[in-house]
């Protein structure tokens, strides 16, 4: 049987000059517009790769930043920590008359320039660089003179400078003898720091709790934004608050001498930082999977149990970082300390004595410095210890969240 | 409309730069905190007699003004104490030639206690004492039983470095001393503290108590009124310099500070409440 | 635990309690310096403070301005956002279309950026002094000018540098939020059609993020215009007698007037009303544009979960 359907080719055609008929022309094509006319008419994959990969050097950059925050920060410092600066003053006088039978190493040497720095001088200048030398060892009559101040155990041991009762921490860098010990701006930072530790971590840690565990949702909502608003107080308005009105109530309260002391600056060093620990407790509280909740209620606990007992632990690692980066965020702080704290360089245990820390003293001392002198160095070796001190404790912070949020992933 | 706001913002930018390019007759002074108020002042006045000429005034103290003068960041420098010899010789050795020094005012330095304390003078070895910190308690120096609470400025302060050169013979302030960033936050301090002690200019003396001072223990005390700073007779006091660098030393601000030298800026001097030159120096 | 509930859970109520009040004192404390704030600047507001100059007298309650300082504030934090807004859309655009998410370098560009964002201010300002005036301005100067000095000197240009590089992690976080909140499907749709990556990425992903990006920006802004210790060395003045008129002038500033206010003036009773003026403008300031992030972010969430 030759059943074969035949299909005319004729009715192909005409079918499909029939559908042309039935649906109308089709559509002109549309291209999507190319990025660039004529380049990317020409070659349209170079122009975008070329903005790709211009997308990526430029998110290179904050990994630049962080390099070059480190290098040339460290960069100014590295003669202090190598130990390479020498500040001893002890040298006999050379005599103006004497300056033509020195020999011209020792002359440089003696007006602290190099050989070929020196013989760009004329007679002249070298005579009145003589002469101010001659000033300036003259009105030096102290016998701490002969010591180099800026080596590393300057800086961290105590001494017994001439004219002083006993050994002692002393940070004097403008003074006959630069005296540049860091023990008591560490240990004002420190005490600074602790004190808003003090403060901040309960309040912060508490209203985390209580917002995002006990409170009625819709509270949520807006205490949330609320205390998020405490952030967004600059911290120079802070400062100016704890300084013009703070400090006289807490010296009302407490009736201590001085009314400008680690007290005040951490209390309001701790009210910068309750925001950080209360959002990022808030959000790690939050993000503890309901089905530890809920186990907890199904087999009978209070609210309230139930946050102390089950959901806390479980979101001890972030409430751990929050503490870690309000402690960052406390040391690094500058405007609070530097109008509220009193800036006085003591070593003592008290926390109604005034203090200074590391922040204050290098936005209070870098306006003087002479670029590339002791000091300066000096400061920017303060500068490298705060970004190393930051450093670290936001590397624990983010290590600690990475690994909570792992942990709360794979179980829930 | 993507490409207007880019046109618009490149002009933008081509004109910040340009403009910052062409400069007018300008001065910059920085320096001394003390000196601040006085400078801003003249830099008014002059401004108004003279439209040409803009005068730029910043603090940071003088410290901070010697060392923009080192590093050519300034063209008048205020310094409330004499350069020292070291800032001297890096200068010479930065411009081959020493800074031009002008002594521009006279300037006495108080002793501010709380208007509560019932000490009405000391002296310079009390002083010494005091800020150094081998007395410790007013009841020392014929006051109450109480503790000294000290107040002090910044090392980058010219105050700072002239009190420790003439009142404590160079010797170190206690490690005690509350570091102040300004005069007036010392007063401050000292006028909330019952048991507080300060120096400062003295022109700023409000709600404290200025201390009759005299240089030996049994000589006379002179209290900081303007007849015993201008006669010599009180012991605190200071000139307070304008430092120029010979090269710039020329055209605008030559005349800016033969003005502030003249009768006109020495007029300005006593509004603010420092102490005109004597006509001899000037 | 028993399932009694005819006594009162006291240590449960104490605990409800203890945080509860946590909760209230931090609010409280909130509302106290608000509070007092207003009281205290309320009275100084004026035409005059706002729009006068200092010409009249920077320290008389009675004659001060302080439009220098907001048009200061103003001038830096536009140059800033000038810079950090590209550099930062186009690190989140690179971290969300087109990094691999577990790649050695996306997580070192992640850790960059978290410390970034913890950097002490003050050490941004040391950054600033030695990097962009003295290497930066240094190196302009030696090679466009001869070594004259020009840029190598603290200059606004140097402060908004300095801004940026503080600012550059919220601008980031910010995109990289609203990046991921365009569905997918968009993108996906965009590809089928015959897009590039690209063309996806600039002409559907990017217009719909920009709520988030404007965020982020406004966010910035608030940091940058509170931020006082990176401009100190890198910028501002004590009293100018002009506003800047190029990007190598210094300028005044808000956050900075107070700190000298607070510190410096030569009266601190009198001038207190001034400092209070002044920083209630800077709070009024850094809120609004904090509460207009805030409301942009909530209403792209609410179109996000309605549409």
């Amino acid at each position: 049987m030759n059943d074969t359907i035949q299909i005319p080719a004729r009715s192909v055609g005409a079918a499909s000059s029939d559908a042309t008929a039935v649906l109308g022309a089709p559509p002109p094509r549309t291209t999507p517009k190319p990025f660039s006319t004529s380049l990317a008419r020409r070659h349209p994959r170079r122009l975008e790769s070329l903005v790709e990969k211009l997308i990526f050097l430029i998110s290179l950059s904050a990994i630049l930043l962080i390099f070059l925050i480190f290098a040339f920060v460290g960069r100014e410092s590295l003669p202090v920590i190598f130990g390479r600066t020498d500040n001893t003053r002890a040298r006999k006088p050379i005599a103006v008359a004497d300056i033509s039978h020195t020999p011209r190493a020792e002359l440089a040497l003696y007006l602290g320039l190099s050989e070929t720095e020196f013989a760009t001088y004329d007679v002249a200048t070298v005579q009145t660089l003589v002469e101010l030398k001659a000033q300036e060892l003259a009105q030096n009559s102290n016998p701490d003179s002969r010591m180099n101040t800026t080596s590393w155990r300057m800086m961290f041991q105590p001494y017994h400078w001439f004219g002083y009762n006993k050994p002692e921490f002393i940070w004097q860098p403008v003074s006959e003898v630069p005296k540049y010990n860091i023990v008591p701006l560490i240990i004002g930072s420190l005490k600074a720091t602790l004190v808003a530790l003090l403060v901040s971590v309960p309040f912060g840690v508490g209203a985390a709790i209580y917002v995002s565990q006990l409170a009625n949702p819709r509270w949520r909502e807006w205490i949330k934004p609320a205390i998020e608003l405490l952030s967004g107080i600059p911290s120079v308005v802070l400062g100016f608050f704890a300084l013009i009105v703070m400090a006289s109530i807490l010296q009302g309260a407490f009736g201590y001498a001085s009314r400008l002391n680690a007290l005040v600056a951490g209390l309001a060093l701790g009210l910068a930082v309750i925001p950080v620990v209360f959002t990022i407790s808030e959000d790690a509280l939050s993000s503890v999977p309901q089905s530890y909740l809920q186990a907890a209620l199904a087999l009978g606990a209070s609210r309230q149990q139930a946050a102390w007992q089950v959901v806390l632990p479980a979101a001890l690692p972030g409430v751990f970082a929050a503490c870690v980066l309000g402690f960052g965020r406390a040391i690094g702080e500058t405007m609070i300390v530097l109008m509220a704290s009193g800036n006085a360089t003591i070593v003592s245990a008290s926390i109604f004595d005034s203090c200074r820390t590391l922040t204050a003293t290098i936005a209070a001392e870098l306006a003087e410095v002479v670029f590339g002198g002791d000091h300066y160095r000096i400061l920017f070796l303060l500068g490298t210890l705060l970004f190393a001190v930051t450093f670290v404790s936001n590397l624990i912070g983010d290590v600690v969240v990475h690994r909570l949020k792992t942990r709360l992933e794979g179980k829930g | 409309m993507k490409m207007d706001i880019v046109k618009a913002v490149a002009v933008v930018a081509a004109a910040a730069v340009v403009t910052s390019a062409a400069y007018a007759a300008n001065v910059t002074v920085k320096g001394s905190d003390t000196m601040v108020i006085l400078g801003q002042k003249w830099a008014e006045v002059y401004m108004q007699k003279n439209g040409g000429t803009t005068v730029q005034v910043t603090g940071g103290g003088s410290g901070t003004g010697i060392a923009a003068l080192l590093n050519g960041s300034t063209d008048i420098c205020d310094a409330s104490r004499p350069m020292k010899a070291s800032e001297i010789a890096d200068f010479v050795k930065k411009n081959k030639v020493r800074p031009h020094e002008y002594k521009m005012c006279l300037d006495a330095l108080s002793v501010y206690v709380n208007k509560e304390n019932p000490i009405e003078k000391l002296s310079f070895p009390q002083l010494e004492a005091i800020f150094t910190g081998k007395v410790t308690n007013w009841k020392e120096v014929g006051g109450p039983d109480a503790p000294i609470s000290l107040y002090g400025r910044e090392n980058s302060s010219g105050t700072y470095e002239f009190f420790k050169e003439h009142v404590l013979n160079k010797k170190d302030f206690a490690a005690a001393t509350k570091t102040m960033p300004g005069t007036a936050a010392v007063i401050q301090g000292v006028a909330k503290d019952a048991n507080g002690i300060g120096y400062g200019g003295i022109a700023y003396g409000e709600g404290v108590k200025a201390l009759k001072i005299s240089k030996t223990n049994d000589g006379e005390a002179i209290e900081p009124i303007e007849t015993n700073v201008l006669s010599g007779k009180y012991p605190i006091t200071r000139y307070l310099f304008n430092y120029v660098s010979p090269m710039v030393d020329s055209g605008a601000v030559a005349d800016y500070i033969t003005w502030c030298l003249s009768d006109e800026g020495q007029a300005v001097v006593k509004d603010v409440g420092y102490f005109p030159l004597p006509k001899n120096l000037r | 635990m028993t399932l009694r509930r005819k006594t009162l859970d006291w240590s449960g109520l104490a605990f409800t309690a203890g945080t509860g009040a946590a909760t209230f004192m931090i609010l409280l404390m909130l509302a106290i310096i608000l509070g007092n704030i207003i009281w205290n600047g309320a009275a100084q507001m004026s035409l005059r403070f706002i729009f006068g100059g200092t010409s009249e007298g920077m320290f008389d309650p009675q004659r001060a301005g302080i439009f220098p300082m907001i048009f200061g504030t103003a001038a830096l934090v536009f140059l800033m956002t000038i810079g950090v807004v590209p550099v930062g859309v186009a690190t989140a655009i690179y971290l969300n279309e087109y990094a691999r998410k577990q790649s050695t370098l996306t997580r070192v560009i992640r850790a960059a950026i978290n410390n970034l964002a913890g950097v002490p201010s003050i050490v941004f300002g040391l950054f600033g002094l030695g990097f962009f005036v003295q290497f930066v301005g240094g190196g302009i100067d030696r090679l466009l000018f001869n070594g004259h000095l020009h840029y190598a000197k603290p200059a606004l240009v140097w402060a908004a540098a300095t801004m940026a590089a503080l600012t550059l992690p919220v601008m980031i976080v910010a995109t990289e939020e609203a990046l991921r909140a365009v569905p997918h499907g968009l993108r996906e749709a965009s590809l089928a059609l015959g897009a590039t990556k690209l063309e996806t990425v600039f002409k559907v992903v990017l217009p719909q993020a920009l709520p988030g990006i404007l965020t982020g920006a406004i966010l910035a802004i608030g940091r940058g215009a509170g931020e006082v210790a990176p401009i100190m060395f890198t910028g501002v003045a004590y009293y100018l007698a002009h506003l800047p008129k190029g990007v190598t002038d210094q300028f005044m500033h808000l956050g900075y007037h107070v700190f000298v206010l607070s510190t410096q003036s030569p009266d601190i009773e009198r001038t207190k009303p001034i400092l209070f003026g002044t920083v209630l403008v800077l709070l009024v300031l850094t809120f609004l544009l904090n509460l207009s992030a805030v409301l942009v972010r909530a209403r792209l969430r609410a179109g996000r979960v309605a549409g």
